[in-house]
């Protein structure tokens, strides 16, 4: 048990997979629940069901786990696994994550090569693509919430948003470029609006002492 | 299908992937439009339609999502392209998460770190609209069906967002619904 973060209390009575077998036969079910998205099933089998970890270590994991690059369900495995049994941990809980999905997936495209043929199946296709297109643009509104706090303010957040989705959809852009130009760009901007934050919180508290 | 690319053609895919894996903030979907612009446009390797099924196969399946990215894999080259396809996507981000986790956590409240979350998080949500763009763009292009694609893209969004609904059930009726040549 390697390198704990601090968010995460170990105390001896808390709930904890019995080995990496167990970690990996944990992650494989929960994988294999998550149609459509996994974070609902792992919150579920996770905090609700086997008590590994409470409401709010989960939320910080994935906060974490958001900001890193990397789809965010396989650095929260990663994540947990490393936190019960280090390297062999995170590996047991990734690949549990990971693994039967896949053989699942891959059985799914070899497969549809020879079903595409049957317009039926291919319109099915076309309506479930239609329906991820829906689903990610509701997870891009749903997102939008989360800027409200942010201490770059409605106007900049609207702008640095709207100049990504133009470079990637409009122009194009290479991703690499975006990434990089507005996202040190948004780095910087908020950099300069917390200090410019600090400054007035200390000019507030310096007038009230002097009152 | 199953005809895998030139190892030259292989390793230039992995390689691609792997630089790809360290931009993924927010997900591997965020990727996907560069994925597009590699494969589709600038290489030619998969077709429009092609691209989508990807990402509707792995929206179907159990899962991450970012098992798309092995699927793509799979459409180019086999196996093969599955396998470079993934361990791109991952490995990256995974040591990057893995060495972040153990020496950052200490340090979230920094202005350092909390400018990095702030400054990012308005490009991370431009990038999501930008994938639900390009994903919605192909069923645009077909006037005959337009209408009722953009219907379902629409009702979908309105569903996630108003309801608790699991998105299992809205892919079974859009798979539905499309089989029967209404989108």
């Amino acid at each position: 048990m390697s390198a704990t973060p601090p968010t995460l209390e170990t105390g001896a009575s808390r709930a904890h997979p019995a080995s990496s077998l167990a970690l990996f036969i944990a992650f494989s079910l929960l994988a294999l629940q998550g149609f459509g998205g996994v974070l609902a099933v792992a919150q579920r089998e996770l905090v609700d069901r086997r008590g590994w970890l409470t409401r709010l270590e989960f939320v910080e994991l994935y906060a974490v786990a958001q900001l890193l690059p990397g789809p965010n369900v396989v650095n929260l495995s990663l994540m947990i696994g490393d936190r019960y049994f280090g390297l062999r941990g995170a590996l047991a809980a990734i690949s549990g994550m990971l693994l039967a999905p896949l053989l699942v997936v891959l059985a799914l495209a070899a497969s549809y090569q020879q079903l595409a043929q049957y317009p039926a199946v291919a319109g099915a296709l076309r309506g479930m693509g239609a329906v991820a297109a829906g689903l990610i643009l509701a997870m891009a509104l749903k997102m939008l919430a989360t800027l409200r706090g942010n201490v770059l303010g409605p106007a900049l957040c609207t702008a640095l948003g709207l100049l990504t989705l133009a470079a990637i959809a409009v122009f194009r852009v290479p991703l690499a470029w975006v990434v990089i130009g507005l996202g040190l760009g948004g780095w910087g901007l908020a950099r300069w609006r917390i200090a410019l934050l600090h400054a007035r919180q200390a000019r507030i508290r310096k007038e009230d002492e002097s009152c | 299908m199953l005809s895998t690319l030139p190892a030259a053609d292989l390793l230039e895919l992995f390689l691609r992937f792997l630089m790809l894996s360290l931009l993924s903030i927010g997900g591997a979907m965020s990727t996907a439009p560069e994925m597009h612009r590699y494969l589709v446009v600038e290489r030619g390797w998969l077709g429009e339609a092609d691209f989508t099924t990807a990402i509707a196969l792995a929206q179907a399946a159990p899962g991450p999502n970012v098992l798309f990215v092995p699927v793509l894999g799979f459409q180019v080259a086999g196996l093969a392209g599955a396998a470079a396809a993934l361990l791109g996507i991952l490995l990256p981000s995974t040591l990057l998460s893995l060495g972040v986790s153990r020496w950052g956590a200490t340090r979230r409240d920094t202005p350092l770190v909390r400018a990095f979350t702030a400054g990012l998080a308005p490009v991370t949500v431009g990038l999501t609209f930008a994938t639900g763009w390009l994903l919605a763009l192909p069923f645009l292009a077909d006037p005959a069906r337009r209408g009722g694609a953009l219907l379902l893209i629409a009702l979908t969004a309105l569903v996630t967002l108003k309801t608790k609904l699991a998105p299992m059930w809205m892919i079974a009726v859009g798979a539905a619904l499309g089989a029967a040549g209404f989108v």
